[in-house]
């Protein structure tokens, strides 16, 4: 068959934008007072279930680091008659991906199933969230794991670099630690206390359950409500300490520190500052200035750092959002050789966005259309869907933020994103971390105007 | 719903090939509106020389410089439409794949058949020095500047014979890497991004006959090309080879390699099994014996890695403080040794076909990238001719029996056929199990 040949010298034009309905949430409240959310999605015979219990690791009690990470690890070493052994084996007879992710704002548990083991699936989550067995032998053995893996990432210059820039960034205050907390914390740290802080965190009115999967709302609320609907709210108050984003904190001054790494091949470098809530009115605007200035392969920092000068693998700037004050942060790792260059190239970067080069309309143009366009690929599975409606849950964000999404980051301008720019991003309060060979690099960052380097000692 | 009934499990698919010898697969999904376009060559690091190696890698990063029609890059076009993209190498075969909205399959095709058809025009020697050097971070960040970095590199390269391409990592060696030429790559994607060479598969919301008119609107034209010759090396193990490595690690790691069967070969996914109910989750065996009820290290690992000229298992085990290597080696033995004698209970059976079952079900939810079902599709059609593979690659794991699991262990994970590796903290050589040679990895 004739064909006309194609022409190559223009790419082909779009088609017209397809039709995707979001996913459609409900909302239930048992009466026990656990809050539900239930989607129907069907593209496999799967269901996905995220259950996400208020607190995480910003309510870890100082100096108790690491403490609702531990428990978190803890909840599937049993419950009722079974061990850790025929918990791991129950899940593996239903085909489950169980996985746990303690954030600074709330613990996570995901547990994803054959369709056909629903019921299963989620009686077991419920036996685990709500009556672990938290044995002295299973805590020991866990503490001893957690505490040995400390010192193991003590070798991981990227894990080094998270840790010591958070501490930089937040001081005392309870998100600047990560959820594995420190040797001594852990050390210190008894099943008491583990029993206690389940006791006063793992009560249904301070839990979100969602569910997604191919049944119908009603069926997937009568899992829920079979599952958990025995979970009894204690009766003891809870604590009602101050969460972690309601304390306020410090400012921090410029400045760089250096954490040595004996003849590392490359440094890793974070470079930034306390910035910005998750919960703030200029989500949008500041979701395409970390487009532009890092958050895509294309971005400012990584065509200037990787493919003009070659100075790393990748680089990239992005937002560690939490529900209060969180991070912009920019992350590479650069050639040793190429560490002083690699942190002035990305600060004259931040500086840049702010007005000296303001975003473009094609930049702007060019991110809007990366994010809008590709967004109802992130709608594909199950536990993709499970996952977002469960950060709507723990960002108080409204039902219809989904199909809001593309018409609020379609509407901001140029000028929207040069103001956050200015607004948010501060180089008078920009920090500096290297995690390399001091021997190598010390000089050289004398040669930044981020003062005298601050030498710090890896701290595990 | 279809309660207490195994779900019928499928990956329906028309196959068609093009005159220059382009294999078209398409498989419709409709559940979002996206469209995977996954693209292999059928080219890796076994196609490379020793002294050249690294090179199938360098390249995968030189097709992201676009074709010669493509003045925007290949990346910005493709994320303004939404898209998401990424490539990989490995031993055998380079992918690289689209996951575009509907409304952008046109602009994911012109662009992947420019590169295929016009990459050499558009790439400076500039660009290719750039690259190389980008590479040569890679290397450093994800091996070099990593705990057991190396520790891969120093197996596979003492398995394999220094002729067998599979004796080198894919990332390659340093002074390879640096010793490249601008002018080898002509002559590399002349021999190896041929269409005959190379298989297509669109995947998602797009009509079977749509999609087989745009393939063949956009990669009709091409030249076919040569369709490299298959290579065929072959390996063996005589006796046990120990190695010692010093890393900067906190504790010291044993690694054990055994080779083993190619992929899909008699004998493959019982290894994969063999592997789970070794160290995947905390009834494995291994994981609960050292780990859970000794305590005596502190992670396992143990996994079949399915290659197309030959299979090698790799398992490792971390010490925990106070845990010797020689200690651990020997509990490992024991453990293989019990396997390989009385084989798996049913209740590990059961558990394993639930999970490979669940794997296969897990696969089919996501139309691209490296799990998705457009990848698979691809995999099917490269190493077995045939993308209607998946049924008879899931009965593999549901025909697989006690007896031909203990048949596997008996057969490929002998004590007297293998390569130990010791990966201790500097300074601390007589950790490793006596009678290991040093080795340099490069």
């Amino acid at each position: 068959m004739a064909r006309e040949p194609v022409d190559r010298s223009v790419a082909p034009a779009l088609g017209p934008v397809p039709a995707f309905t979001f996913p459609g949430i409900e909302r239930h409240v048992l009466p026990n007072g656990l809050h539900v959310r239930t989607v129907e999605h069907t593209s496999a015979p799967v269901l996905s279930m995220v259950v996400h219990v208020e607190g995480g690791s910003g309510a870890d009690p100082a100096p108790q680091e690491g403490l609702a990470s531990l428990v978190a690890d803890l909840v599937d070493e049993g419950t009722g008659s079974l061990s850790a052994i025929d918990v791991s084996d129950a899940l593996a007879r239903i085909g489950g991906d169980y996985d746990v992710d303690t954030g600074p704002d709330a613990i996570g548990f995901s547990l994803t199933t054959l369709a056909r083991f629903a019921d299963r699936g989620a009686e077991l989550l419920a036996g685990l969230l709500t009556r672990p067995s938290l044995r002295e032998s299973d805590f020991t053995r866990i503490r001893q794991l957690r505490i040995d893996r400390l010192r193991q990432i003590k070798d991981i210059a990227s894990a080094v670099a998270e840790r010591a820039f958070l501490r930089l960034l937040y001081g005392r205050h309870p998100y600047g630690h990560a959820p594995l907390g420190n040797e001594d914390a852990l050390r210190a740290i008894t099943l008491d206390d583990a029993t206690a802080f389940h006791a006063e965190m793992f009560r249904p009115s301070q839990a979100t359950l969602v569910l997604v999967g191919g049944m119908r709302h009603a069926a997937l609320l009568a899992v829920a409500e079979r599952a958990f609907g025995g979970w009894s709210e204690p009766a003891s108050r809870p604590a009602g300490r101050t969460p972690a984003s309601s304390i306020p904190a410090e400012p921090t001054a410029r400045r760089i520190a250096l954490v040595h790494r004996e003849a590392a091949a490359q440094s890793e470098l974070r470079i930034g500052h306390l910035a910005a809530s998750r919960r703030t009115p200029d989500y949008a605007p500041l979701l395409l200035m970390n487009a532009i200035l890092g958050g895509q392969f294309t971005s400012r920092v990584n065509l200037k750092l990787r493919e003009e000068k070659a100075y790393t693998y990748g680089a990239r700037t992005s937002f560690d959002w939490k529900r209060g004050l969180a991070p912009f942060a920019l992350s590479t790792s650069v050639h040793t050789a190429s560490t002083a260059a690699a942190i002035a190239d990305a600060a004259a970067e931040i500086e840049g966005i702010r007005g000296s080069r303001p975003v473009t309309e094609g930049e702007l143009a060019h991110a809007k259309a990366a994010l809008t366009r590709g967004y109802p690929a992130g709608f594909e599975t199950a536990a993709q869907v499970a996952r977002a409606v469960s950060q709507l849950a723990l960002y108080d964000l409204p039902d219809s933020y989904f199909s809001d999404f593309v018409p609020t980051v379609s509407a901001v301008t140029a000028e929207d994103v040069t103001r956050v720019a200015a607004q948010y991003l501060d180089p008078a309060r920009l920090t500096a971390l290297v995690v390399g060979d001091s021997q190598v690099v010390a000089d050289s960052l004398h040669t930044l105007s981020f003062g005298e380097p601050l030498e710090l000692p890896v701290q595990m | 719903m279809t309660p207490d009934h195994a779900p019928i499990l499928d990956l329906p698919y028309t196959k068609r090939t093009l005159d220059n010898g382009l294999d078209v697969i398409v498989h419709e999904d409709h559940h979002v509106p996206i469209v995977a376009v996954n693209l292999w060559y059928h080219v890796g690091s076994k196609n490379e020389q020793p002294g050249r190696t690294g090179f199938a890698h360098l390249f995968e990063h030189l097709m992201f410089e676009g074709g010669e029609h493509q003045k925007a890059g290949y990346f910005a076009p493709l994320q303004a439409a939404g898209g998401q993209l990424n490539g990989s190498t490995n031993t055998d075969r380079t992918n690289y794949w689209e996951v575009v909205p509907t409304n952008a399959v046109d602009l994911a095709l012109w662009m992947e058949s420019d590169r295929m058809a016009y990459l050499l025009p558009a790439l400076t020697k500039e660009r290719f020095e750039t690259q190389r050097d980008v590479v040569l971070n890679e290397r450093r960040q994800n091996y070099e500047n990593r705990p057991y970095g190396l520790a891969l590199m120093a197996l596979v390269a003492s398995l394999f014979p220094p002729t067998h391409p599979y004796s080198w990592s894919t990332i390659g060696s340093s002074e390879d890497i640096k010793a490249m030429e601008f002018e080898d790559v002509r002559a590399f994607f002349r021999t190896y991004y041929a269409s005959s060479n190379a298989s297509l598969v669109l995947a998602g919301d797009i009509a079977t006959d749509r999609a087989a008119d745009l393939a063949e609107r956009y990669f009709g034209d091409i030249p076919a090309g040569v369709k490299p010759a298959p290579v065929t090396a072959t390996a063996s193990l005589a006796g046990e080879r120990r190695l010692l490595l010093e890393d900067r690690v906190d504790r010291p790691r044993i690694y054990m390699a055994w080779l083993t069967p190619a992929m899909y070969e008699a004998g493959d996914a019982e290894l994969d099994l063999i592997g789970d109910l070794l160290a995947n989750g905390k009834t494995a065996r291994l994981y609960k014996t050292l780990v859970y009820d000794r305590r005596v290290a502190l992670d396992v690992s143990a996994a079949q890695q399915s290659r197309e000229m030959a299979g090698y298992f790799v398992l490792a085990v971390t010490a925990a403080p106070g845990g010797s290597l020689t200690a651990l080696a020997a509990a490992v033995d024991e453990e293989i040794g019990v396997l390989a004698a009385g084989g798996p209970t049913a209740a590990e059976m059961e558990r394993a076909e639930a999970q490979a079952e669940a794997n296969f079900v897990y696969h089919l939810q996501t139309v691209g990238g490296f799990d998705g079902k457009s990848d698979q599709l691809n995999a099917y059609n490269v190493f077995r001719g045939d993308p209607g593979f998946f049924a008879r690659d899931l009965d593999r794991y549901r025909l697989a029996t006690p007896e031909s699991v203990r048949e596997a262990a008996r057969r490929y994970l002998s004590p007297d056929r293998r390569v130990v590796l010791s990966v201790v903290p500097r300074g601390r050589a007589a950790d490793a199990l006596p009678g290991s040679e040093p080795v340099s990895v490069s």
